[in-house]
């Protein structure tokens, strides 16, 4: 088929502030937070010793995996990605075959890493001279394509099964390659989503390069404050959110529950040129991302009702606003409504994305803005681009009929996807 | 046929058994990989957890004799008198 649309008909999450879609909705609903105060991170000396982690129950874990996958089972990545993937397939109301792979049904789920605990475990005895004993297991949970592979298999998915990785960008990425790949008519339905491991070892680079929180670790969930004159860095998170994308034209041969149409999209870089760097973004790359975007959606930037920033609570979310403003012609009263999930599951690096992309969909799908948590002072040039009416504190019913997510990422990568409330 | 170590290694086995094989079809006489049909790459795993519960240590190049069931278990009670 030429050209299909492409919808969004399942959903998964497993967020620091809520595992499963029910959870998450209530969790952001109500602006719930997901950071805590890690002793271990305390022990280890970290500057920031809080962080988001998805709370996992044995028995969610026994509802995805079998107890011999379970044994010497130690990559947190897989583990959320799976609980993410598995109940948007679920969701979606699609039939697992148990004899067959369905040649029409891919994924493309990434990774920044996933494993890095089961690697820590294995470097350890790799370096006692016990190589042997690593177990059969150690590679699957150690490469980058892991989730996928796991996925691919439980899944019993034909087509394509790979994972992507631009850092921050990444499940941003997966949403948009994947919406390509069911426009190009080589798939009908992708799983699109991302996972991230968190912890010391994921999460040290971040404390190492000062540009995490250290003055709220008595106060966990007041330490993530997007937009806020506060901000003082972004909370480590991580976590998986996942997304079934499917042609139109499947999703009502099979009478899908459809959550909302993606319209158009686009990835680029700044090439870390101009302000450019591995760490910050080209702003003329970030706004052509977004002008890009809005030409493929066939849309004008007046038409856009909300943006779910990437705005992670460092001293750049006033450029952001800057990059949204210009790209989009829009300011003061006339700025669309604007959040940032990160105030609640702080930043959940690679998996940021793919969760924000979930929440990006309910709003839409539910008619509501989820609040912007933290924010008691709004930072003094976010507040002289937008009016403070159009971020929304509290949670908002609004009628959205556009959405645009955006994300960006180290290595001066940038996304941007326009969703559409379906008619 | 040792009948301590018999039970100990039908247990080891037993988690690493497709799900259409009973555990009680253990025999032994069982072929580990032809007959209850565990997956290869997991005789390692299956060597680590003797290893554990017998507190020997399987060279690798006596892997291929852990083929069956009795073998294994003549391979553990080697082991075992040899410590």
């Amino acid at each position: 088929m030429q050209n299909p649309r492409v919808v969004v008909t399942g959903l998964g999450v497993c967020a620091p502030n809520g595992v499963g879609v029910p959870a998450f909705k209530e969790a952001i609903e109500a602006g719930k937070s997901g950071i805590r105060f890690y002793s271990e991170l305390e022990k280890l000396k970290f500057s920031c010793q809080i962080g988001g982690m998805p709370l996992i129950s044995e028995a969610v874990k026994s509802k995805y995996f079998t107890p011999l996958q379970l044994r010497n089972f130690n990559a947190a990545g897989i583990l959320y990605g799976v609980a993410a993937g598995v109940e948007a397939w679920q969701d979606a109301g699609l039939e697992i075959d148990e004899d067959h792979c369905d040649f029409d049904s891919g994924t493309i789920f990434g990774v920044g890493t996933l494993g890095v605990d089961k690697y820590r475990e294995s470097i350890y005895k790799v370096d006692e001279g016990n190589t042997r004993r690593l177990g059969s297991t150690s590679v699957q949970q150690t490469m980058s394509s892991g989730v996928s592979a796991y996925l691919g298999g439980m899944l019993g998915l034909g087509n394509l099964v790979t994972t992507n990785s631009s850092a921050c960008t990444t499940g941003t990425e997966a949403v948009l390659l994947a919406y390509e790949r069911i426009k190009a008519g080589k798939a009908k339905r992708m799983l699109a989503g991302s996972t991230s491991d968190g912890g010391p070892y994921v999460w040290c680079g971040f404390d190492a390069l000062r540009i995490l929180p250290s003055k709220y670790n008595d106060k966990p969930a007041k330490a993530s404050r997007p937009m806020d004159a506060d901000a003082s860095g972004f909370v480590p998170g991580s976590g998986a959110g996942a997304l079934v994308l499917e042609s139109l034209e499947s999703a009502q041969d099979r009478g899908a529950t459809i959550y909302a149409e993606l319209i158009g999209g686009h990835s680029n870089s700044g090439g870390q040129r101009q302000e450019g760097s591995m760490t910050a973004p080209n702003p003329v790359a970030v706004k052509h991302c977004i002008t890009e975007a809005v030409r493929d959606a066939g849309i004008s930037g007046e038409a856009i009702d909300a943006v779910n920033g990437h705005l992670t609570a460092t001293s750049k979310d006033d450029l952001e606003i800057e990059n949204w403003s210009e790209a989009l012609g829009r300011s003061g009263i006339d700025f669309p409504y604007i959040n940032s999930l990160k105030g609640m599951t702080g930043h959940c690096l690679a998996a940021s994305g793919s969760i924000e992309c979930v929440a990006s969909v309910l709003q839409l799908k539910h008619q509501f803005l989820f609040p912007n948590i933290n924010l008691d002072r709004l930072h003094p040039s976010i507040a002289m681009r937008v009016a403070e009416s159009r971020i929304p504190k509290v949670k908002t019913p609004a009628k959205l009929n556009i959405l645009a997510k955006a994300s960006f990422g180290f290595g001066d990568v940038n996304c941007c996807l326009i969703f559409k409330k379906f008619q | 046929m040792n009948q301590e170590i018999y039970p100990k290694l039908t247990e080891i086995i037993t988690p690493y058994l497709p799900e259409d094989v009973d555990p009680k079809s253990i025999e032994p006489s069982s072929h580990l990989v032809n007959d209850l049909n565990i997956n290869s790459t997991h005789l390692v795993d299956i060597v680590l957890d003797v290893e554990d519960a017998f507190d020997i240590t399987i060279e690798d190049d006596e892997l291929n004799k852990m083929d069956t069931v009795e073998a294994s278990i003549a391979l553990i009670e080697q082991k075992l008198e040899a410590r």
